[in-house]
């Protein structure tokens, strides 16, 4: 489970800092998304990773805070999921009015050389 | 205290939350209103910052626990001196850019008002939260409106800055989020307070992760403060933006400072065990290149524009360089330099405003701006606002514009008389003291810097302002209206009360600065329950 989802944020992590460093505008914003969502399993993850345990409660048993995974870890990934739609959106619509203003898709505005 | 004093703490960040909730609520069609309900709420943060900072001056630490939490489980506001001067600088900046901008720039775009006032808002909160992720949250804030203050008035230049400000702190942001998560999952807490109580117990197998998670925050933090090599994007983003959006981004690089000074001397304090120190190093070297780059960039500019842009770099360096020392007496030196060089430095990209009016350069962009968004009555004409303007002829409006140049730079570059010599005079003082603590070497490298970067500045606002006031006269009569000068003359006055009344300030300065380098006081006010060791 662990290596599962590191090798998960791994990945994401990776191909976002790829793309990031390019040089297209809709290339560099697909890589902040995949950044994204590799940085809100990473916070999801300090939570507790565990494999097969019970929704809320094993039948017939009391429970104790020890079973829980942390819940704070999770109300963060929500505001941060939230927040980074938010940004992408943004940037999705200063990608277009870029696009339009310049002629370009390149990240400077120009093409190189030019 | 109880009732309504109480509250103040959260007032800040709830006026403008509602002044700018009301505002989309009118609707952009009746500027009228809104514009007086931006007025209002400047004036009210004003007044309320002006009682804050009176409250605060009192060696007890005021905590608002949001819902009456206890600050372990719940989410606490924290005023202390800090607290209160950035919350009283921000007021005094966003008053000055508002007033400003109603002269002409708030027409410019939709929607100007209502950012205006979550800027503000975003602002108090980064200034007056006590836990990490609620950091985080006003941080997200503030950007937010920034890059829409940012890319006010629209024009390719700015659409094409705001690109590159907009990536850039995104992925800062990420980084804060991997920072928080790593302190989260290893301290188990996000209160600043709580978390440097618990820092100092932490095993030793854990200490080393902590602390990486804790430089990653900080390089999200020293992305706002722009330090080398960090800030590459600041220049060009100031310079693009509008004057009223630049002098509200000037105080945005003051809030990674803000970040390091709390969190920092916080955490990793006198008080913190092993950990104590942790960085200071690498601040102090960070500051020095940062200071150095933008020594030369300042140099190497031709517009005024970005030659502000340089100079924020070079206010950034030396607060940097100061704090890293990890000295009381320099970190107050650095806190009275911070006030002063935020006004100056806003007060100077008011002013490139007139100047670059006066030299018909930027036109350009605003020309797009009202044929995209057509603002009525001054379509064809460049001076807007003729009826209501005062218009001043030549040699007065000039007389003053270059007066009022003449102390911004004086201001920006440190030198005497005014508070920025004072400043810097505060913050190498106790370095090069006898027994001042610091390495000498390293104390006489700070001091060389800070005078070298004084020189550089003063070498390049000399030739700008011969350029621009001598060299090359107007092409058209500058017409600067009332409105638009009193925000330039408010913080100008207010630079040199801080030159006459240095004493109290200082007295202010050294005060927080104990504070914050002896944090036991605001420990005890965050955790009463906690049994403090020091």
């Amino acid at each position: 489970m662990q290596l599962v989802v590191s090798l998960a944020i791994g990945l994401l992590a990776g191909s976002g800092v790829w793309l990031l460093l390019r040089a297209r505008t809709f290339q560099v914003t697909i890589g902040l998304a995949l950044l994204s969502y590799a940085v809100n399993l990473f916070i999801f993850s300090t939570g507790g990773l565990r494999t097969g345990a019970e929704a809320i409660l094993q039948s017939g048993e009391v429970g104790t805070l020890a079973r829980y995974s942390d819940p704070v870890p999770q109300a963060l990934v929500l505001t941060a999921i939230v927040i980074g739609f938010a940004t992408t959106a943004l940037l999705l619509v200063v990608l277009l009015a870029a696009r339009g203003l310049t002629g370009s898709d390149h990240v400077d505005g120009r093409e190189r050389g030019r | 205290m109880t009732g309504w004093a109480e509250h103040m703490v959260i007032a800040p960040i709830v006026v403008p939350m509602l002044a700018g909730a009301v505002m989309i609520l009118v609707g952009n069609r009746r500027r009228r209103l809104t514009a007086g309900l931006g007025l209002a709420s400047a004036l009210a943060l004003l007044a309320l910052s002006a009682a804050l900072l009176m409250v605060a001056d009192a060696p007890e630490v005021r905590v608002y626990r949001l819902g009456n939490w206890p600050a372990s489980f719940g989410i606490v506001l924290v005023l202390d001196r800090l607290s209160a001067v950035m919350v009283a600088l921000t007021a005094i900046l966003g008053f000055a850019a508002f007033v400003f901008s109603l002269a002409r720039w708030h027409r410019a775009g939709v929607q100007f008002h209502p950012l205006f006032q979550f800027q503000l808002m975003g602002l108090n909160g980064a200034f007056l939260t006590g836990d990490l992720f609620n950091l985080f949250v006003f941080f997200e804030v503030m950007l937010a409106a920034s890059y829409g203050m940012a890319l006010h008035g629209s024009g390719t230049a700015r659409v094409r800055a705001g690109l590159h400000y907009i990536v850039i702190n995104l992925v800062a942001s990420l980084l804060f989020l991997v920072g928080v998560s790593v302190v989260y999952g290893i301290a188990g807490t996000l209160n600043m307070a709580d978390l440097a109580i618990r820092l100092r117990g932490i095993a030793a197998a854990d200490r080393a992760l902590l602390e990486a998670g804790l430089a990653v925050l900080g390089i999200a933090f020293l992305v706002k403060a722009a330090m080398w090599p960090l800030g590459f994007w600041l220049p060009g983003t100031y310079a693009a933006a509008s004057a009223p959006a630049a002098a509200i981004l000037s105080i945005l690089s003051k809030v990674g400072i803000y970040a390091v000074l709390r969190v920092w001397l916080l955490l990793f304090g006198d008080g913190a065990g092993e950990s104590a120190g942790f960085g200071g190093t690498w601040l102090t070297l960070g500051g020095l290149l940062t200071l150095g780059f933008g020594s030369v960039a300042v140099l190497a500019n031709q517009s005024l524009a970005r030659l502000a842009g340089a100079s924020v770099l070079v206010s950034s360096g030396t607060l940097l360089t100061a704090i890293g020392l990890g000295k009381a007496a320099v970190t107050a030196g650095a806190l009275l330099y911070l006030v002063g060089s935020a006004l100056a430095i806003g007060a100077f990209f008011l002013l490139i405003e007139f100047v670059e009016r006066g030299r018909d350069i930027g036109a350009d962009v605003l020309a797009v701006t009202r044929e995209a968004f057509g603002t009525g009555e001054d379509q064809e004409d460049g001076e807007p606002g003729e009826r209501d303007a005062i218009g001043v002829p030549i040699p007065a409006a000039v007389a003053t514009l270059g007066v009022s140049f003449l102390a911004c730079a004086l201001l920006v570059a440190g030198l005497p008389p005014f508070s920025g010599f004072l400043a810097k005079f505060a913050i190498s003082s106790p370095l090069i003291a006898p027994g001042g603590g610091a390495p000498p070497a390293m104390a006489w490298v700070v001091t060389a810097a800070l005078i070298l970067s004084g020189l550089t500045t003063v070498v390049a606002m000399v030739r700008a302002g011969i350029d621009a006031f001598w060299v090359s006269p107007a092409v058209d009569p500058v017409r600067v209206s009332v409105v638009e000068f009193l925000p330039v003359a408010l913080l100008l006055v207010l630079c040199a009360i801080l030159t006459v009344a240095a004493g109290p300030a200082f007295d202010y300065a050294a005060a927080t600065a104990q504070a914050l380098h002896d944090p036991a006081g605001y420990l005890q006010a965050v955790l009463p329950a906690v049994d403090n060791p020091r």
